[in-house]
């Protein structure tokens, strides 16, 4: 007899396995790719998976075929509306097959293969070479503690989580349900079976007093019997409490990206810093289930903006740090409560900074902005040593932060070159606090 | 004249529901048109579990491999962009047989679907000849499961590299794993030193003295005849059209569980070749049953006027041609033709022409169209049956031509269109098409040298001047000699002059 089986429940994904061979294998150029990737992506952009375009060389799988370019072919096609036997088509220009589309061109560039990475395992790529420093993970793994919620009642559970209320609820209707005669009822007809053997009283309806006392020891043995039968508490009564342990969504984060837009940080430098803000933004979203970016420039005095005009907003004007620092503090009051959040920053300038603002900078930084920051960190955008000049000397405001970084753990500053620096310095101020630790 | 009330109304189908639709399409099927099936196993899978399904090539069960991942990659991505939908079905050819239905299907399609796999292909799987001879239906279930087994054991046994290694250059070699041309039986090599040593004997016997006077050849005194050797060459079974088998029984470096992995990689490719075979004729087979099978329901009242319309929409999707020059078109569509020539034979059967009575002689007019059909269904395969059952009127249907491309002319050339001189002609090209042996390139172990530099020598007969493919023959050559263990040489060689166009040669890395 034939059978239809409902296999919707099946558990799906059985082709897990072998994507992830596929991933594994393909691996080398899947980062490659990705890497390339991440130089049109916007910051906030890392929600979607990747479309990935690799070469098919390893993932090919070849086979003896005939070359379609070499002999004679005879092809039956369909819908012929104007030809005659013996009529001559000229070939199409570049010698390709038939009218069909078959046939790719052959030789080493053979078409890409494309498909989708998923996010994770676009993230698990990009992530692939950096260590979690041991501060920051620590520091997450508290963010999401378990917490125990109510979930509604269980019959079964500890005698600690018994829930009374329910319970009695529960066994008042049975007994009233039941007909479980109550103490109420059994007292007054002991204390009138009492009264009756002494004589106080005589029944009311005429019978002898005999009668109504065997009457009322029956109705009593009844009773007795009944409330054997019906307990006062079944155990089908019960209810406590049901917890279930869920994280709380707290573990979020808010990042803050500080950059000095003064006219002396030129576009390929904000390319750097965009590339840092980046990754640090990708970092955080593994680790956080909420990321928010603020995006605050600042020449001499400091703004919030969108991250459009962050990287490509056109503004000059002389250099005060601290007032950045002034910016992200009064947002930090105003959305951001740092109970709930966590927060991170990342600060690119090229260090030009008025010298008189120097000190009020270290002294916002270390009093107000680290106290509050789960971590630091400075970048600072040196020019292109290739180019006109070579390196100066580290500017004024590397040397004022410098010393703070000894004493602050999560305080990190680095220096960035050029675009191939990004990723070791970025590996290596997460790095540096696993090691002080 | 309807008389009972529809199966379904609108859209929407339950469990019950899709009971008696099958109910009712089996009873068409196989009480009014006597189709002989598989018991159906019919399953009820998302659109996901589709994509798993396509992943491993449509077994429910399959060993696990990188290029399976590929697929569902691939398959995945033009899902989720919209390029492709998913079929509404996919059957197996196994006892039972399991028949796949998306969730997302309106009961119209359930229905249609059910009559084209569920009848259709089960009725083609189990009495077409070429399934029977080369698949064996109950076992092949057990037997994906057993080589998903084996491939994990092999795997924890001797890691994952080494055994993607293997199933790498299998794969690479898997349509060189068919014996396509004849089924040969093979002989140990005891057996062939018997039969050597019987015939020596029965020459020596029936050898007279005066023919030995007459003529003493030199030949009878010459060097004694190595029979080991002789025994071992016989048995060799030279030429062997199956890489794969070959290498499986006397690759000098393989390990025995790579034998088996080359084994098993040999038996699914055998599994599927008679897919590829007859794709045409089986679609054909699936798409008439559910045409006649959904008409006949309407017949009775079981489907509401906007189901059959449904339905109509749906199969004129599926039996669609593109024009040879338009945008959409890779080759010509398999149900399209297989419909077209079924539905044609049927026709051929209770209303011939005198064009038919010409050419069908033995089956026009003879009012068993659905005798006919069987006949065709369990005794043919793609090629032969456009050979013998294409007729002028389908080939005017789709305006067949023949299109001749000879790289030294630098036009092409119609050979033949749709008219009296070329019918015969446009069917026989076509019916070349359909043909594996015409179609794919014939390359044969012809040599192996298993005593001295054991080095095998492979070789291609080129027909027409089709070479193959440069690159990819000295990749899948590579593969040949990893499995091989020790050199591997392939010889292109014209089919007409013996010319050798090409040689490759690689050595096991």
């Amino acid at each position: 007899m034939d059978s239809i089986i409902d296999r919707r429940h099946n558990p799906k994904g059985r082709s897990l396995g072998n994507r992830q061979r596929f991933v594994r294998r393909a691996r080398s150029h899947i980062r490659r790719a990705v890497k390339e990737n991440l130089r049109d992506r916007p910051v906030t952009d890392s929600e979607s998976g990747e479309n990935v375009s690799i070469p098919a060389d390893d993932v090919h799988e070849p086979g003896f075929v005939q070359d379609t370019r070499a002999g004679e072919h005879r092809r039956v096609l369909p819908r012929n509306r104007e030809f005659h036997e013996g009529d001559r088509i000229p070939r199409p220009s570049g010698g390709g097959g038939g009218g069909g589309s078959e046939g790719s061109e052959e030789g080493e560039g053979e078409d890409n293969f494309t498909f989708v990475l998923t996010r994770e395992e676009f993230l698990d790529i990009f992530f692939e070479d950096l260590a979690l420093p041991d501060m920051v993970k620590q520091r997450i793994a508290a963010e999401t503690a378990p917490v125990p919620r109510r979930a509604g009642f269980t019959k079964d559970g500890p005698p600690n989580r018994m829930n009374l209320v329910r319970t009695m609820h529960n066994s008042m209707a049975r007994r009233v349900a039941l007909g479980r005669p109550g103490m109420g009822a059994l007292n007054a007809l002991e204390y009138e079976l009492e009264r009756l053997r002494n004589g106080e009283i005589q029944p009311a309806d005429g019978q002898s007093a005999e009668r109504r006392i065997a009457e009322i020891e029956e109705t009593l043995e009844r009773y007795a019997r009944r409330r054997k039968q019906v307990p006062y508490i079944d155990p089908i009564d019960l209810r406590y409490n049901h917890f279930e342990t869920v994280q709380r969504p707290i573990a979020q984060a808010v990042m803050f990206c500080l950059m000095d837009v003064s006219a002396s940080m030129d576009e390929d430098m904000k390319d750097l810093a965009k590339r840092f803000f980046m990754l640090l933004h990708l970092f955080l979203k593994r680790q956080y289930e909420r990321v928010e970016v603020v995006f605050i420039r600042h020449t001499q005095h400091a703004e919030e903006v969108d991250e459009e005009n962050f990287f490509h907003g056109r503004q000059t004007g002389g250099t005060v740090v601290s007032s950045a620092f002034a910016e992200t503090l009064r947002i930090v009051e105003e959305r951001y409560p740092i109970d709930d959040w966590n927060l991170y920053l990342a600060q690119a300038s090229d260090g030009d900074d008025a010298p008189s603002d120097i000190k009020r900078c270290t002294d916002l930084l270390t009093e107000k902005v680290l106290p509050i920051c789960q971590y630091v960190a400075y970048v600072e955008i040196a020019r292109d040593p290739g180019g006109r000049r070579s390196l100066p000397a580290q500017s004024e405001l590397w040397d004022a932060y410098e010393p703070l970084t000894a004493e602050h753990h999560h305080f990190a500053t680095r220096r960035i070159q050029r675009p191939s620096d990004i990723y070791p310095v970025f590996r290596d101020l997460f790095r540096k606090d696993s090691v002080t630790q | 004249m309807p008389t009972a009330s529809p199966l379904f109304e609108g859209a929407d189908w339950t469990l019950s529901s899709l009971d008696k639709i099958h109910e009712a399409v089996t009873h068409v099927g196989v009480d009014e048109l006597g189709l002989e099936l598989y018991r159906n196993r019919i399953e009820i899978i998302t659109s996901e579990q589709m994509l798993d399904a396509y992943a491993s090539i449509g077994l429910p069960h399959m060993y696990s491999h990188w290029s399976f991942g590929k697929r569902f990659a691939q398959q995945e991505m033009l899902y989720r962009k919209g390029v492709v939908g998913l079929a509404l079905e996919m059957i197996v050819n196994s006892d039972p047989s399991v028949c796949y239905l998306m969730e997302e299907n309106s009961a119209s399609a359930q229905a249609t679907v059910l009559a084209h796999a569920a009848m259709g292909h089960n009725h083609f799987f189990r009495n077409n000849r070429v399934f029977r001879e080369w698949t064996d239906a109950k076992a092949i279930l057990d037997y994906a499961q057993f080589a998903r087994d084996y491939v994990a054991r092999c795997e924890e046994r001797f890691g994952p590299d080494e055994v993607e290694r293997t199933l790498d250059a299998a794969h690479a070699l898997q349509d060189q794993g068919v014996d396509r041309t004849a089924w040969h039986r093979r002989h140990s090599v005891a057996h062939e030193r018997e039969r050597i040593a019987a015939r020596r004997r029965h020459e020596r016997e029936s050898e007279s003295e005066f023919w030995r006077a007459v003529s003493s050849s030199p030949k009878a005194e010459g060097e004694p005849v190595d029979v080991d050797r002789q025994a071992e060459v016989r048995s060799l079974a030279l030429p062997e059209e199956n890489i794969l088998y070959f290498i499986e029984k006397h690759s000098p470096g393989l390990k025995d569980w790579q034998r088996e992995l080359v084994r098993i990689v040999r038996s699914l490719s055998a599994y599927f070749e008679p897919q590829r075979q007859t794709k045409m004729m089986n679609e054909g087979c699936a798409c008439w049953c559910h045409f006649t099978i959904m008409h006949r329901l309407r017949e009775k009242g079981l489907l509401t006027e906007g189901a059959m319309l449904e339905f109509l929409h749906l199969h004129s999707q599926v039996v669609a041609q593109p024009d040879y020059d338009d945008q959409r078109f890779s080759s010509i569509n398999p149900y399209a033709l297989g419909f077209a020539m079924t539905r044609d034979i049927e026709r051929i059967c209770t209303e011939p022409t005198d064009e038919d009575r010409e050419w069908f002689p033995d089956i026009a007019g003879n009012g068993l169209p659905l005798e006919t059909l069987k006949r065709a269904w369990s005794d043919f395969r793609d090629e032969s049956f456009v050979r013998q059952f294409l007729s002028p009127r389908v080939m005017r249907q789709f305006h067949l031509f023949r299109l001749d491309d000879d790289p030294a002319d630098d036009h092409y050339r119609v050979g033949a269109i749709h008219d009296d001189r070329g019918y015969r002609r446009v069917r026989s090209a076509l019916a070349d098409e359909y043909d594996p042996g015409e179609t794919r390139p014939r390359i044969e172990v012809t040599d192996a040298d298993l005593r001295g530099s054991r080095q095998l020598r492979l070789e291609h007969r080129v027909r027409a001047g089709r070479t193959l493919d440069a690159l990819e023959a000295r990749r899948t050559l590579r593969h040949a000699a990893r499995l091989w263990g020790y050199p591997v040489v392939l010889k292109e060689i014209d089919e007409h002059d013996d010319s050798v166009l090409a040689t490759y040669s690689e050595t096991a890395s």
